[in-house]
């Protein structure tokens, strides 16, 4: 194998990493859009949120592991409590009062950040039984901990999939989405299927935060950065649908890393030229469902 | 009808704390404007990032600028000092609005700012536009005092360009012949590898790439997936804060550290060792300042630091100290009265004075001429090798006054 080919492997595994990652952000994002009809602005919040909750725990516990055990109930008693409270009354609503509420969320959430934390950036150590380097070829090692991220990630991903495929509630989602009426007349609790999405992708987005950390660093804003990467892989992948988030997640990430890689001066672009592009080839996104054409 | 009642008395409420308030903002502001002369505060303005990633450095600067002037009595020209503060953020979006609330709302006499480049330059724009005094503690963006420059705008740190193009040359003097640039996407980086890539091809190297990230973003992988694949001699990095932390340890854990050395300007390794730990010890990088230099201004200063706030200094301290010093002797030299701003500009021009960085001059662009030191990394310090070039000055292309 050439040499040249070798390093655009890697890039390609570089790239699939960051796909993947901000799949779990942008699966419950475009959960909570298709099912609950819920535009969730704080949805990057969630991710800072996990983010923090991780390096205050691995402070509190000395060891991310620990820390995301400790963390992922707590993310998901966080999105109970928040749909109970605050997103309950508004899903019969506009969407402009869905968008009043989560950005008012997104500020109360970054100021309780500033006051519980401070603005300062963070470093989360990675657990030591991923802390080494895999050699790949000459002058390159692979950090191991980012191949764990790419595996859990997949993990959850195929979890994701088994569970909407194939089990009762899986089955409500898909429902759900498509038509609520005729869920609801068919008796099942469409109430509580609300509930479980919600928690879900809560759960998702901070399970996302917690292990990018340590690669990612814990800084302000950081929530706001891949809210809108999530929403422009919503977009591409067609709203409210898990396989089009899952390929716009991998297809963002590969060309973010090649258009770094390629077009350091255009870097930031690169993700909203792909989505321009996509669009303009499939208005309502890859697996968009009606409103397509 | 009682719900009326509330309304109508709770607005009365409002209307009252609002007049309240106003008249504590304006009677804050009155000693200022309307007492006599020598009386009056001087009104210091300090616009630094004091949350962020560069909060650590706004501290220091702020710091080390009061101890200079507690040191002297706690007096610019025989004038008490009334200190504004106003965290930047570090946001160059909304760098001229801040810059503006120090100037019109804050009436302050001198602006102090800042750290970000970017920021540096809205508040240059802004200094311009209302004749404001400006001293910049480390903003070291060229055209401050390049093709903006300004008689009352001053720089008491670096530009981006002199730190690099030493290290350029003391690469190049090294035998390395290629080299590639990495940094973020804005002003100074590319002013720094630009600086880097003049000093490294004086000596006979070649850049060979150039790779950037937006700013704040520290996900490097992918660009030192390249850099392994192009396979230089040196890396040049230009990175500061929690990126520098950040992208020192990446860099190792890629395993780029023991086959192409890193090289970049001082900032990559200052004030962050602690955090960066065993993958900074050994790099080279190239600065105006040095730990185990043996100026007795710089022991006596560090040792000052170190009582006043608890922590040591570094090079961002040694900035806030040196716009002290400066104020004081250009204050000095009209007796505390800002009006006389002729004297007062030819005043600080002329200031000469031993730094903790050895001795600080000015050029005619009012940016410092100065020794660049080579240093290296080990335990927590970057201690000094040797002087790197002597008396340096920035190019200033496109200033007037040069």
């Amino acid at each position: 194998m050439s040499d040249s080919f070798v390093f655009f492997l890697i890039q390609v595994l570089n790239g699939v990493q960051e796909g993947l990652l901000l799949f779990l952000v942008a699966s419950g994002l475009t959960l909570i859009f298709g099912i609950l009809r819920v535009i969730n602005l704080a949805h990057g919040s969630f991710y800072m949120l996990g983010a923090y909750l991780a390096f205050a725990l691995t402070q509190l516990t000395g060891n991310l592991f620990f820390a995301v055990l400790l963390a992922v109930p707590l993310a998901i008693a966080f999105g109970l409590l928040l749909e109970a409270l605050l997103f309950r009354p508004l899903y019969a609503r506009d969407h402009l009062y869905q968008v009043l509420l989560t950005y008012g969320l997104i500020l109360a959430l970054e100021e309780t950040r500033s006051l519980v934390f401070g603005d300062d950036v963070h470093g989360v150590d990675v657990p030591h039984f991923l802390d080494f380097s895999i050699h790949l070829t000459g002058a390159l090692s692979y950090p191991a901990y980012r191949l764990g991220i790419s595996a859990m990630c997949l993990v959850i991903a195929g979890g994701l999939w088994l569970l909407i495929q194939k089990t009762r509630l899986g089955m409500a989602i898909r429902a759900g989405a498509s038509n609520r009426e005729m869920v609801q007349s068919l008796g099942i609790d469409i109430a509580w299927v609300y509930r479980a999405v919600f928690a879900l992708g809560v759960a998702l987005a901070a399970f996302a935060g917690m292990i990018a950390a340590p690669v990612a660093s814990v800084f302000p804003g950081m929530g706001n950065q891949i809210l809108i990467i999530s929403f422009v892989v919503v977009v591409i992948g067609g709203i409210g649908s898990i396989k089009g988030a899952f390929l716009g997640s991998l297809l963002i990430g590969l060309a973010d890393t090649f258009g770094q890689v390629f077009a350091p001066q255009l870097s930031g672009m690169t993700v909203y030229v792909l989505m321009a592009a996509v669009l303009l080839w499939r208005p309502a996104g890859l697996f968009g469902g009606r409103a397509a054409r | 009808m009682t719900i009326q009642t509330k309304t109508a008395s709770r607005r009365r409420v409002l209307k009252g704390l609002a007049a309240g308030a106003g008249l504590a903002a304006a009677s804050s502001f009155v000693p200022a404007r309307f007492a006599i002369g020598q009386q009056a505060k001087l009104r210091l303005g300090l616009m630094l990032p004091y949350t962020g990633t560069y909060a650590a450095l706004g501290k220091n600067i702020d710091d080390a600028l009061r101890l200079a002037i507690n040191e002297k009595g706690g007096k610019l020209g025989g004038r008490a000092i009334d200190y504004v503060t106003l965290d930047d953020e570090s946001d160059p979006a909304k760098g001229a609005d801040n810059a503006n609330k120090l100037v019109s709302g804050g009436k302050v006499d001198f602006m102090i700012g800042t750290v970000h480049s970017g920021v540096v330059m809205a508040m240059v724009k802004v200094a311009r536009d209302t004749d404001t005094m400006l001293v910049i503690p480390n903003g070291g963006v060229g055209v401050a005092t390049g093709a903006l420059c300004a008689p009352n705008i001053f720089r008491t740190s670096f530009t981006n360009w002199q730190p690099a193009y030493a290290m350029g040359k003391v690469a190049a003097a090294e035998g390395r012949k290629t080299a590639v640039v990495i940094s973020w996407d804005y002003a100074a980086g590319k002013e720094s590898t630009d600086g880097f890539t003049q000093g490294f091809t004086e000596g006979g190297g070649k850049t060979i790439k150039e790779l950037f990230l937006p700013f704040p973003n520290v996900e490097f992988q992918p660009l030192l997936t390249e850099i392994a694949a192009t396979k230089p001699d040196c890396s040049y990095a230009f990175f500061a804060g929690g990126g520098a932390v950040k992208f020192v340890k990446d860099y190792a854990g890629a395993g780029l550290g023991t086959t192409i050395p890193l090289v970049g300007p001082g900032f990559l390794t200052d004030g962050t060792l602690e955090a960066q730990g065993d993958s900074a010890q050994g790099l080279e990088t190239t600065l105006h300042y040095a730990d185990g230099l043996t100026f007795p201004k710089d022991i006596a200063f560090r040792a000052a630091f170190k009582k006043a706030t608890g922590r040591d200094a570094d090079v961002y301290a040694v900035h806030g100290y040196d716009t002290g010093t400066l104020l004081i002797s250009g204050l000095a030299a009209v007796k505390g009265d800002v009006k006389a701003r002729a004297a007062l500009v030819g005043a600080m021009e002329k200031t000469v004075f031993d730094s903790p960085r050895g001795r600080f001059t000015l050029s005619k662009a009012h940016n410092p001429v100065q020794d660049i030191y080579l240093r290296k990394v080990k335990g927590v310090q970057n201690l000094y090798v040797r002087v790197a070039i002597k008396g340096l000055a920035d190019p200033a292309t496109g200033c007037k006054m040069a």
